[in-house]
């Protein structure tokens, strides 16, 4: 606490001047950013369907209730479709991220190089969403689940690899060294010394996964790339708002429940 | 072996009661379950693949689309749409920006109003259903609806990402709430501190490091979504992306992902050093 001397005597400050005014530029700098940022918005918007939105909403709002409960018969497909996307892409990328995984951390990776192309593989998987993975991968395969499924699979590649990357850094040493003593290979090592420790990790973030997947699956469709988007993107195109609500709750329950799942399962690994 | 006394003989029985071959133990210890959890796993996956509809031979006739396509990536295009390129991405950094802010703003009553140690049961519960509701849904669908509702361009993408941000920053502030020591906060009631005044001396300074943090990170996912919510009209690089790969232009396609990726790199480098050092 910095002490300034006056006439009457010393006063205390939380901080010093110089740090003060830092503080008062830096938040100058931060609210003319967001006005900048803001008329760039604002001049790309038309404020006419702006001031329109609460009658629309309303208006929409009103057409969605009540869902239309017979809908449902015709969504089991769909929403298997989607748990499959999901539950296969995580599959594929778990398979994918294992190795990657060993040679982007620091003690198992063969080689700096290695490591860097690994860090370069999974920083290219996580920054592309999902669902423009499956916009490309609809032009190669064709619309339908499989574009969707491996659309999931290479987006979750970056995402487990990371984590299990670190959980690898992470591990006690002195296990692998204590394996190490008894003279054992370089793939003993690994199966005894570092795999027993990492299991849990791996399989909790498998199951992490997944639940996010289910939530990226529901989208896929708005590219055709199958699940239950394909429908919510038809009755959203057919104006069928009855339809759309049905789909919403769904997607909410499937939600719900995977969540649900997720977290019991990663309660009882950990 | 017909040694029948002396050390050797001792040595001989030893080997015999010990074990002398080991083998892991398996990761799931209850038999049972393990293998129901094996033999369900095969049952699943033989019904998945029976019934994913899959034309492989369609597959199939795809690779050397996919090559083709892939090649019509190379070499990414960075000059002949530059104008349009750096439009929807100074529009996505305007829309990331705004919509981290907007959804804090949003998100710190919703997350007071969220944190058990804090509010009244049916607040608790509203609140909760608040970021429920907002996590549930992914960005790309609250993005149709703000597109319905405010026509195409950012401000849907902005109304969307912010709905999105609440989901996410009010459920992390709630639990860190949650988690925070009690004795500072009894400690400022005990001077006689009102409402805001605990909130603002109590419970902010404990919080704080860690929100900071994770509003740079959220400003990174935000970057991240704001490249889809383009694509169902949500504005920003991702209405570039999408009108490249519709009018079939993969090579200006390929230079807006290698941007996206760099611009994410960025993002996350710096996010990642901006929360070692508030913390």
């Amino acid at each position: 606490m910095p002490r300034i001397d006056t006439d009457n005597g010393p006063v205390w400050k939380r901080r010093t001047t110089r740090k003060q005014w830092a503080i008062w530029f830096g938040w100058l700098v931060a609210l003319a950013i967001t006005a900048y940022a803001w008329q760039g918005i604002s001049e790309k918007t038309i404020w006419f369907f702006v001031q329109d939105a609460p009658r629309q909403a309303a208006d929409i709002g009103g057409r969605m209730v009540p869902p239309k409960f017979s809908y449902m018969s015709k969504l089991w497909a769909p929403v298997w479709d989607t748990l499959n996307i999901a539950t296969l892409g995580t599959v594929i990328a778990l398979v994918i991220a294992v190795p990657v995984a060993f040679a982007a951390a620091r003690n198992t990776t063969p080689h700096p190089i290695v490591r860097t192309v690994a860090i370069f593989i999974i920083v290219a998987s996580r920054s592309v969403n999902s669902l423009i993975w499956a916009l490309m991968l609809v032009f190669i395969f064709g619309p339908g689940v499989l574009a969707g499924t491996i659309a999931i699979g290479l987006r979750s590649v970056g995402f487990c690899a990371k984590l299990l990357y670190e959980g690898i850094e992470e591990i006690d040493h002195t296990q692998v060294e204590a394996i190490e003593a008894t003279g054992a290979s370089g793939a003993q090592k690994m199966a005894y010394g570092i795999v027993p420790q990492v299991l849990p990790t791996f399989a909790g973030i498998g199951v992490f996964r997944w639940d996010i997947n289910i939530r990226e699956s529901t989208i896929l469709g708005l590219v055709g790339a199958g699940g239950i988007g394909l429908e919510l993107n038809g009755s959203i195109n057919t104006l069928a708002w009855t339809q759309v609500s049905m789909i919403l709750l769904v997607i909410l329950v499937t939600v719900i429940v995977s969540e649900w799942v997720s977290a019991k399962v990663r309660g009882a690994i950990i | 072996m017909s040694v029948s006394s002396g050390p050797a003989a001792k040595a001989a029985k030893a080997r015999q009661s010990f074990p002398t071959s080991w083998h892991k133990p398996p990761f799931i210890k209850n038999p049972l379950l393990r293998w129901s959890i094996i033999i369900g796993a095969a049952i699943y996956l033989a019904l998945a693949f029976g019934t994913m509809d899959v034309d492989w031979g369609r597959a199939a006739e795809g690779l050397p689309r996919g090559q083709r396509f892939l090649a019509a990536f190379f070499p990414p295009n960075f000059s002949d749409n530059l104008g349009v390129m750096w439009d929807g991405i100074f529009e996505s950094i305007w829309m990331a920006i705004i919509s981290t802010i907007a959804g804090i703003a949003l998100s710190i009553p919703i997350g007071l109003g969220a944190a058990k140690n804090l509010a009244p049961k049916w607040v608790y519960l509203v609140n909760r259903s608040i970021i429920g509701g907002s996590r549930t849904f992914p960005e790309v669908i609250l993005a149709i609806f703000a597109v319905k509702l405010f026509g195409f361009g950012p401000f849907a993408g902005f109304v969307a990402l912010s709905i999105g941000t609440i989901g996410f920053y009010a459920k992390l502030l709630a639990e860190d709430i949650e988690n925070m020591s009690d004795s500072q906060a009894e400690a400022i009631k005990a001077t006689g501190a009102n409402w805001f005044q605990w909130i603002n001396y109590a419970i902010q300074p404990q919080v704080m490091p860690r929100m900071i943090g994770l509003s740079v990170y959220r400003l990174d996912i935000n970057f991240r979504e704001s490249a889809v919510v383009g694509i169902v009209g949500g504005g920003g690089i991702g209405a570039t992306l999408n009108t490249a790969f519709e009018r079939y232009e993969f090579d200006t396609a390929a230079a807006i992902l290698l941007i996206i990726i760099a611009i994410v790199m960025a993002l996350e480098y710096t996010s990642g050093f901006l929360r070692k050092y508030v913390q």
